[in-house]
């Protein structure tokens, strides 16, 4: 019961948060920015709350089924947003990333909630190393494709000479540069390592390391897409509208990795 | 006492003929001596930037001082007179004060409403001090002209226009880099907007600036001003990958930067954006590049739509501005009347009369057993001792009348008596000091 209404009260929070970021957006609207993240701050430790105690209810880390792992998203990518923030003080980024939390809130909220116990198989302190380097991987991906969309828009604007609001409300190209290229040297070694991990981890619970199943060939391909982003842009300095382009291709690969193997590819990774 | 001025600017002479006749201002001393060494002129300033060349001066002969000091801009730079005799331009009276008037607000320059003028008129004048060839009337007619720049910048929107067009630059530029602390601006070929723009960034924290001119003497005088970096023009390209923000206003008929060019600098820059402003006309850099991935290319219509000038808002403003011009130029040229030897005596006289009758009047108010005819007598010893008092200094003054110190000793009076005519506040004097 207390699981649902922090769970509850958590997507009301980030639908407020969105609701107010996306309000940043409008010509004359000075002050929603400070409120926006109070809120969203006050949703995201609703959602930690929400988290501890199916982790206590469950007795493992919840990531087990398409709730709970879709709910462990949001968590991820409303945190590190959260870093970017108060980072960088990009307001903007928010009115871009926070609709996304709250879309992925909502998908968790269509799954069952009910409560399942861990496979045996998987019970190792693997799991939490895997499972928390991938989701942190998803969640710095899931922030540089919204950079790389902002990155693509404002590019637009200043080409095309079109200087209006959302213009002046977005960053500067630099500073989404660089927030997309840091969450790119996050998110990659964050994946490589979880890769690397999944497959000690495959070797204790199903005997191999590596076994094509869709996840782990789907996984290979996004960390494909993003080495060879990161190699582009330590050999040659590759950045700009070409690169940005990519980088949202990533984070459709990498969504596709993470949601549409799990719905329409059954494989080792599927739950239940 | 007359002001005149003679001079030439960009609405008269090319840039070849400003050249040949600019005074440099490391050797401004010489001419300036030379200048007051010339029969009938009493004062000189000389004016001389990139755009104008100008000499302000007072003289009793009005047409023999014009005459003179045109014949001075071509003899000083050894020039012939028929070269620039038809880029000259001289005025006197009230036209002469209305053009320094509007000269210093900006209303005449190539982009009206740039400031830099005022601050070069200001340095000029300076110079005329420090040499001590400006004397009374240029000192009080030059600190007008200030406080005239002064009104126009503050009570209309004419200096907007142009400080907005590269205002709009540098904040174009803080949304592609963001911080402009570690960014070099580049200058392609000279012209008042590129510079203003270059300084605009400078102050707004760019590191540094690189300058180019196919006159390599031109590139390097600007870097100087700049504390930048001069680079020979056929090396551009050699240094192209340096500049993160260009300026170009070269008078080049074709394209000097194409997408061709770019790739290779764009490489060498490892794909860092690149803000290019060509303010030229026609174009300098081909509008193709900023299909590049990384350029951003604005050129001056781009930069005039981002600030959205308004014409006819600027029209207004223009005549706003002149219409403070013309009330200044009443205000001056009463003060300038003061300046003549009659009125002022006249003037004395009034005054000094007045006191007499009141101090008449009073005695007689006083006196009960005034004989009858003591008002006649008082009347008649009053006014013969102020007639006598009044007969040395007025024949000196007329007999000064010729000289230059006349003007001091008048306006000494007017202070000394607190003369009314032709009332100038005093206050407005006195703030234009700081």
């Amino acid at each position: 019961m207390m699981i649902q209404i922090s769970f509850y009260l958590t997507l009301a929070l980030y639908g407020v948060a969105t609701l107010l970021y996306l309000g940043c957006l409008l010509p004359k609207a000075p002050c929603l920015a400070a409120i926006a993240r109070k809120v969203l701050i006050a949703g995201f430790l609703a959602h930690c709350l929400s988290t501890i105690h199916r982790y206590i209810a469950a007795g493992h880390l919840p990531i087990t089924n398409m709730h709970e792992s879709l709910s462990f998203f949001a968590l991820s990518i409303v945190a590190a947003y959260l870093y970017f923030e108060f980072r960088f003080r990009v307001t903007t980024l928010g009115s871009f990333v926070i609709p996304l939390a709250l879309l992925v809130m909502i998908g968790s909220s269509r799954f069952s909630s009910g409560l399942y116990p861990l496979n045996p198989a998987l019970q190792s302190v693997w799991i939490y190393s895997h499972t928390v380097l991938a989701f942190g991987a998803y969640a710095f991906f899931t922030i540089a494709g919204g950079v790389a969309g902002m990155y693509l828009i404002q590019s637009h604007f200043l080409k095309k000479k079109q200087l209006g609001t959302l213009f002046q409300k977005l960053p500067s190209l630099d500073t989404l540069d660089e927030i997309g290229y840091r969450c790119l040297s996050f998110g990659f070694p964050m994946l490589t390592l979880g890769i690397i991990t999944g497959a000690i981890w495959a070797a204790q619970a199903w005997g191999s390391y590596w076994s094509w199943d869709p996840k782990e060939t789907w996984s290979l391909i996004t960390w494909f897409v993003y080495a060879a982003l990161l190699h582009g842009r330590l050999t040659t300095g590759w950045r700009g509208r070409r690169a940005a382009w990519l980088t949202v291709a990533g984070f459709l690969i990498m969504l596709f990795t993470f949601i549409g193997v799990n719905l329409w590819m059954p494989g080792l990774h599927s739950y239940n | 006492m007359n002001i005149i001025v003679v001079g030439l600017s960009h609405k008269t002479a090319s840039v070849d003929i400003r050249e040949k006749v600019a005074f440099s201002p490391n050797s401004i001393e010489q001419p300036l001596k030379a200048l007051l060494a010339l029969e009938g002129i009493v004062e000189g300033v000389i004016v001389s930037t990139c755009n104008r060349v100008e000499i302000y001066a007072t003289t009793r002969d009005i047409a023999g001082g014009i005459g003179r000091i045109r014949r001075f801009l071509a003899d000083w730079h050894h020039l012939p007179f028929d070269l620039i005799e038809p880029h000259l331009y001289s005025y006197h009276g009230e036209a002469a004060i209305r053009h320094v008037f509007r000269v210093a607000s900006s209303l005449d320059s190539m982009v009206v409403g740039e400031p830099q003028i005022l601050g070069q008129i200001k340095t000029s004048y300076g110079y005329a001090a420090e040499y001590g060839t400006s004397g009374i009337i240029l000192n009080r007619f030059l600190h007008k002209a200030f406080s005239v720049a002064k009104r126009v910048r503050t009570e209309t929107r004419i200096a907007s226009s142009a400080v907005s067009v590269s205002f709009a630059a540098v904040e174009l530029a803080r949304k592609i880099f963001d911080s402009l602390s570690d960014k070099t601006v580049l200058l392609i070929g000279a012209g008042e907007m590129c510079e203003l723009a270059a300084r605009h960034f400078l102050t707004n924290g760019a590191k540094g600036v690189l300058v180019t001119n196919r006159t390599f003497e031109k590139a390097q005088r600007l870097a100087d001003e700049f504390a930048g970096q001069a680079i020979p023009f056929e090396e551009l390209f050699d240094h192209l990958h340096k500049a993160d923000i260009i300026l170009t206003s070269t008078g080049a008929p074709h394209f000097i930067v194409t997408p061709k060019d770019l790739k290779a600098v764009i490489q060498r820059r490892r794909m860092k954006p690149m803000f290019m402003i060509d303010i030229a006309v026609p174009r300098d850099i081909d509008p193709a590049v900023n299909d590049l991935d990384a350029v951003y290319l604005y050129d001056m219509d781009d930069l005039q739509q981002v600030v959205a000038v308004n014409l006819e808002g600027r029209k207004q403003e223009a005549e706003k501005a002149e219409a403070i011009v013309a009330e200044e130029i009443i205000q001056f040229n009463k003060w300038i009347a003061t300046l003549e030897v009659t009125p002022t005596i006249v003037a004395l006289r009034t005054h000094l009369d007045e006191l007499r009758q009141a101090e008449v009047a009073r005695t007689l108010a006083g006196w009960k057993e005034a004989p009858p005819d003591a008002e006649k007598r008082l009347e008649l010893l009053t006014t013969a001792l102020i007639n006598k008092i009044l007969h040395q200094p007025t024949m000196a003054l007329k007999k000064t009348g010729q000289g230059n110190r006349t003007d001091l000793y008048l306006d000494a009076l007017r202070a000394l008596f607190d003369l009314e005519l032709g009332s100038t506040d005093r206050d407005d004097s006195l703030e234009l000091e700081e």
